[in-house]
């Protein structure tokens, strides 16, 4: 009963906002952390994020609990003491690309692209930039990026029991493709 | 409702609020829709409240082993060195099958006991698309003495050395810090020293524990013996056990105090007789360690959970 309504609401205001909107609910977002003890690495694949292709405006929310890692164990680790995602089950990003203009969404091709707003994660609000593609090939859109995020800035804290298990600073990429919300 | 109007507010107002407010208002309400349901994980650091087994079981794919030490009574004072001079230990090794299911055997030098143990998740709380407020757990268990017989002049049976045990364990994560879990249980011996013992036992248990940082929780447990005025309610103690979890990469340290002996349930449930009061406390510790056998079970779990 609600469910069409929203997305009948969704798609009015997607209709009033911009018909410039893309979106994707399977993006893939994923980090690694290397020491020389270990390396460790998850995936999400469900991160939600959509793309103004008209103003550049740009969101993403990730849950936590969507993070897959190899090892069961760093997974329940990750999940209670790291990210807390009972508490903090989500993380959202909501920027601006800044050189929007520069992007032919109709023309084949790799443009680079320069992002900067404010990450939430963990309870945390930090403002962020980092450089990242917009890849147009036959009327598929796809963003990329590579980022660096230092567990600190964000209140985590690690345990000086595997400080040398876990990096202080991951790599965190992105890569989503997005399909157009009314097509 | 009240997302809906706000939603209707949103398409009303769009172009006056800011339109990166906005894309997110859209994704968020987008995941709304989408809402899996989530399982309630680490409800206890790992598959021990402290003696008594936990709702957990190893995740799948992963062999759990556990080393268990109890030391003698406190009160044996400096001569004994506080119980330390006195060691018991139970080696034991559980494999998670699958998201529900979780098989272990072990061995304890008290009474020379093997045993073995079938848990199985009945009931897994969740939030989101499917709300559960309980786990439950089923345990079956059963212990095989092997100590020589006391007489061997006389008709020895095998069935003799058995004894079985039965929990239901109902226990519920309240919040990142607090988790309860109730525990009724039955303890049954096939063989009892006098004829005036019971060969039935029934207990009800109940733990918690108490995470006092990201790495640290307080756990308790306590077993009381059933029904009062029973032989084993007024010949023995009610089993009372408290530590600490401490979590390392892969190993938990539970470090306890108890007034039970064995670590297995016919033992610390029926056969506790120390007394707190009169300082007969055993330290103790289970070194909990983990170790991936299959990755890919653990994948596909994840996979069975939508993620």
């Amino acid at each position: 009963m609600k469910k069409p309504l929203i997305l009948a609401l969704l798609l009015l205001a997607a209709g009033i906002l911009s018909a410039q909107t893309i979106s994707t609910r399977t993006g893939h977002i994923w980090f690694f952390s290397s020491t020389p003890l270990e390396n460790i690495e998850a995936h999400n694949n469900q991160a939600a994020a959509n793309l103004n292709t008209q103003t550049g405006d740009m969101a993403f929310i990730v849950l936590m609990n969507g993070f897959q890692f190899e090892k069961a164990e760093m997974q329940k680790h990750f999940q209670e003491k790291y990210a807390e995602s009972e508490k903090y089950p989500k993380s959202t990003f909501s920027g601006k690309i800044s050189n929007i203009g520069s992007v032919n969404f109709r023309k084949n091709g790799t443009y680079p692209v320069q992002v900067s707003g404010t990450m939430d994660l963990h309870g945390v609000k930090k403002p962020v930039s980092a450089n990242g593609s917009i890849i147009v090939l036959d009327g598929k859109i796809r963003a990329t990026s590579k980022f660096q995020l230092a567990t600190a800035d964000y209140n985590i804290s690690i345990p000086a029991a595997v400080r040398d298990n876990i990096a202080k600073t991951l790599d965190v990429n992105v890569d989503v493709t997005y399909s157009p919300l009314n097509p | 409702m009240k997302r809906i109007c706000v939603l209707l507010l949103c398409c009303l107002l769009g172009s006056r609020l800011s339109a990166q407010d906005d894309l997110l208002a859209m994704l968020d309400s987008l995941q709304e829709t989408d809402q899996k349901r989530e399982f309630t994980h680490s409800t206890f650091k790992t598959v021990r409240v402290v003696n008594a087994h936990s709702i957990e079981i190893p995740a799948p794919g992963v062999l759990q082993m556990a080393i268990s030490h109890r030391f003698g009574r406190l009160n044996g004072g400096f001569y004994e060195f506080f119980g330390l001079d006195q060691a018991n230990m139970r080696m034991g090794f559980e494999y998670g099958l699958n998201n529900h299911l979780c098989l272990g055997v072990g061995r304890s030098n008290v009474r020379k006991t093997y045993d073995g143990f079938v848990k199985l998740k009945l009931m897994r709380q969740s939030s989101g698309k499917v709300r559960m407020p309980f786990t439950i757990v089923a345990l079956s268990g059963m212990g095989v003495n092997t100590l020589r017989w006391a007489d061997p002049d006389r008709p020895n049976y095998f069935t003799s050395r058995l004894s079985y045990w039965h929990q239901l364990m109902i226990a519920r994560k309240f919040n990142s810090r607090l988790s309860l879990q109730f525990m009724p249980t039955m303890v049954h011996r096939n063989l009892v020293a006098t004829r005036r013992e019971d060969n039935d036992v029934f207990a009800l248990g109940a733990g918690g524990r108490y995470r006092l940082t990201g790495s640290m929780t307080l756990n308790a447990e306590y077993f009381f013996l059933l029904p009062t005025g029973s032989h084993t309610a007024n010949n023995y103690q009610n089993s009372l056990s408290v530590g600490v979890d401490l979590e390392t990469g892969g190993h938990v340290f539970q470090l306890m105090l108890t007034n039970s002996l064995g670590m297995t349930e016919n033992l610390f449930v029926a056969e506790t007789d120390g007394d707190w009061l009169q300082g007969d406390i055993h330290f103790g510790f289970n070194l909990m360690r983990v170790f991936t056998v299959s990755e890919q079970a653990h994948a596909r779990a994840q996979k069975a959970e939508g993620w």
